[in-house]
């Protein structure tokens, strides 16, 4: 479903991306992990089209979206939660939730998707009239997968979304990623610098350092893999 | 030390206060032409600075080149209605068609500003475009000298004294009450714009975070070209009403009122459009007060003490936002 071959990426002179391949079928949770530093974020953002490729091609249903600009992406179904949230601070949670639905014009849907999405966090129900910015780091997170699937996604990027989080409400957002999933069949991929956690959820795993590709298996595999266990799970 | 200090100030106050309330006592009618005077003023001010802070809140860059675009639409209007006029039109229509074209024109160069002096420089140090935006500003002014005349035109009011009005009008003319009643309309249009369209969602949001508006599917381009065609068409408006208001215009008439709007729009909060207005109204009403209680020769002087003032000791202004938030 979405395809990227031999995708370079750069930052000015910094060669960040150095020719990945990652193949996400449909219906797949796929978990991309690696050290700080090792590309996952760029890779997100350049399937995004914030951070354009270089060399190198970027399909979504057979279709080449390379080069196309981060608006039109998101217009064919794949939408990101981007590192950090980045929530609209002086916009309230029903606003943003708005925002995410920007592309739509389907009102009626757009009010049960509203209404599902207060399902899966009430928390965000109750606090649908207040300032983005108020809310609390975790808040943030739920308000932030909110908005991305108001955008009814084919493909949901979700970037680090443990970062900063208390493990009780990793756990809880990580078991809404997995319902999102299953009751939505929206396919979801995930980077995350907790491998455990990120690992555990998906079917398939890919492993990054230093802008390389360098092992891929599926998420059972990766986990009981001894170099994986040693350099990313600490044990 | 403290205590000098809140001492004059004191003292200051209460003579001023003295002063005024003398004043206001013996001519009222007087000190009320000076406060409409000043809430005209102020609502020129407000239409431009409306520019400023739209396009402050959007990119961060101070648009030095708007006081121009304000300038080519009363440039425009005047052309069109001296054209409409010769081949003697009805004044009415004349006055209508004068503000389309005007808006419409300046929208354009607006649109087009934007497209080559800004765009460009998107991701180039912030410093680069306010140079842009000055240089821009230059040679706007040059363009209209040259293709114009470097002289004052007369510029006939567009607005018709109305006999509804005759009984106030020796305190506030047609035109001014004009001006501040399309003012009010232009805030109204541009407040449910902002707060209840679309468009002014998607301008909200890539004022707050560009990148998360790209990639919720705004065209973050498309909401900034929109934002200077807006505040180059409230700008365009308000060019024809001085234009009316003052009799006439040359292609330097921009510049000063550019400033003075950027004034106030620092003095309400830059990036803030409540801010905008409410410094416009400010600036507007106290300079008219300082020139007519004082020393009218110090208009300008009085206006940019204030914008030295302001940024002394309150930088965000009135209404600015404090920069603090949640990440």
């Amino acid at each position: 479903m979405l395809k990227l071959k031999d995708v370079h990426t750069y930052y000015g002179n910094i060669h960040a991306l150095k020719g990945i391949n990652i193949e996400v079928t449909e219906g797949e949770v796929i978990s991309l992990i690696g050290a700080n530093g090792a590309g996952k974020s760029t890779t997100l953002m350049t399937t995004s089209g914030v951070v354009p490729a270089k060399r190198g091609s970027i399909e979504f249903k057979g279709k080449d979206i390379t080069h196309l600009p981060a608006d039109e992406i998101v217009k064919l179904g794949i939408c990101q939660v981007p590192e950090g949230r980045r929530i609209f601070p002086y916009l309230t949670v029903a606003e943003n939730l708005d925002m995410g639905a920007f592309l739509r014009n389907d009102t009626d849907q757009i009010k049960s998707d509203m209404d599902y999405v207060y399902g899966l966090f009430p928390i965000l129900a109750n606090r649908r009239n207040q300032a983005g910015g108020t809310l609390s780091g975790g808040e943030q997170q739920m308000l932030a997968i909110s908005r991305a699937l108001m955008c009814r996604p084919k493909v949901l990027l979700l970037d680090e979304p443990s970062l900063g989080l208390a493990p009780i409400i990793i756990k809880q957002i990580f078991s809404i990623i997995k319902k999102i999933n299953e009751e939505q069949n929206t396919t979801i991929f995930i980077v995350e610098q907790n491998a455990n956690l990120a690992l555990k959820a998906a079917h398939r795993g890919y492993v990054m350092e230093n802008g390389v590709i360098t092992m891929t298996d599926t998420g059972e595999n990766l986990l009981s893999n001894e170099n994986i266990k040693k350099a990313y799970l600490g044990i | 030390m403290r205590w000098i200090y809140i001492t004059i100030g004191v003292a200051i106050t209460g003579v001023l206060g003295f002063l005024g309330i003398r004043e206001v006592v013996s001519d009222p009618v007087y000190f009320l032409e000076l406060l409409l005077g000043g809430l005209t003023r102020g609502s020129i001010y407000a239409l431009i600075a409306l520019g400023y802070t739209m396009v402050y809140g959007i990119i961060q860059l101070i648009n030095f080149a708007h006081g121009e675009i304000y300038m080519i639409g009363a440039m425009t209007a005047l052309i069109v209605a001296s054209v409409l006029g010769l081949w003697g039109w009805n004044a009415g229509v004349i006055a209508i068609l004068a503000v389309v074209f005007a808006v419409v024109y300046s929208c354009a160069y607006g649109f087009t500003v934007e497209k080559i002096a800004y765009k460009p420089l998107r991701n180039a140090p912030r410093l680069s475009a306010l140079i842009s935006a000055i240089g821009m500003s230059l040679f706007l002014q040059n363009y209209v000298m040259l293709a114009q005349t470097p002289e004052f035109m007369p510029f006939r009011s567009l607005i018709p004294d109305f006999a509804f009005w005759e009984p106030y009008a020796h305190i506030m003319s047609s035109v001014e009450l004009t001006i501040i009643v399309t003012t009010v309309i232009v805030m109204v249009l541009l407040g449910i714009l902002i707060k209840f369209t679309r468009i002014g969602k998607a301008m909200r949001a890539t004022a707050q975070d560009k990148v998360m508006a790209a990639l919720l599917g705004i065209n973050v381009n498309q909401v900034i070209s929109t934002t200077f065609v807006v505040g180059s068409a409230t700008a365009a408006i308000g060019g024809v009403l001085i234009a009316c208001h003052v009799g006439q215009i040359n292609f330097f008439i921009g510049f000063l009122a550019g400033l003075k709007a950027f004034i106030a729009a620092v003095l309400g909060g830059i990036g803030s459009i409540p801010g905008a207005v409410l410094g416009s109204l400010v600036l507007g009403i106290s300079e008219s007060f300082f020139t007519g209680y004082f020393w009218s020769e110090y208009e300008d002087v009085f206006a940019f003490s204030i914008l030295v003032i302001i940024l002394i000791f309150r930088p965000s202004g009135i209404l600015g936002k404090h920069e603090a938030q949640k990440v």
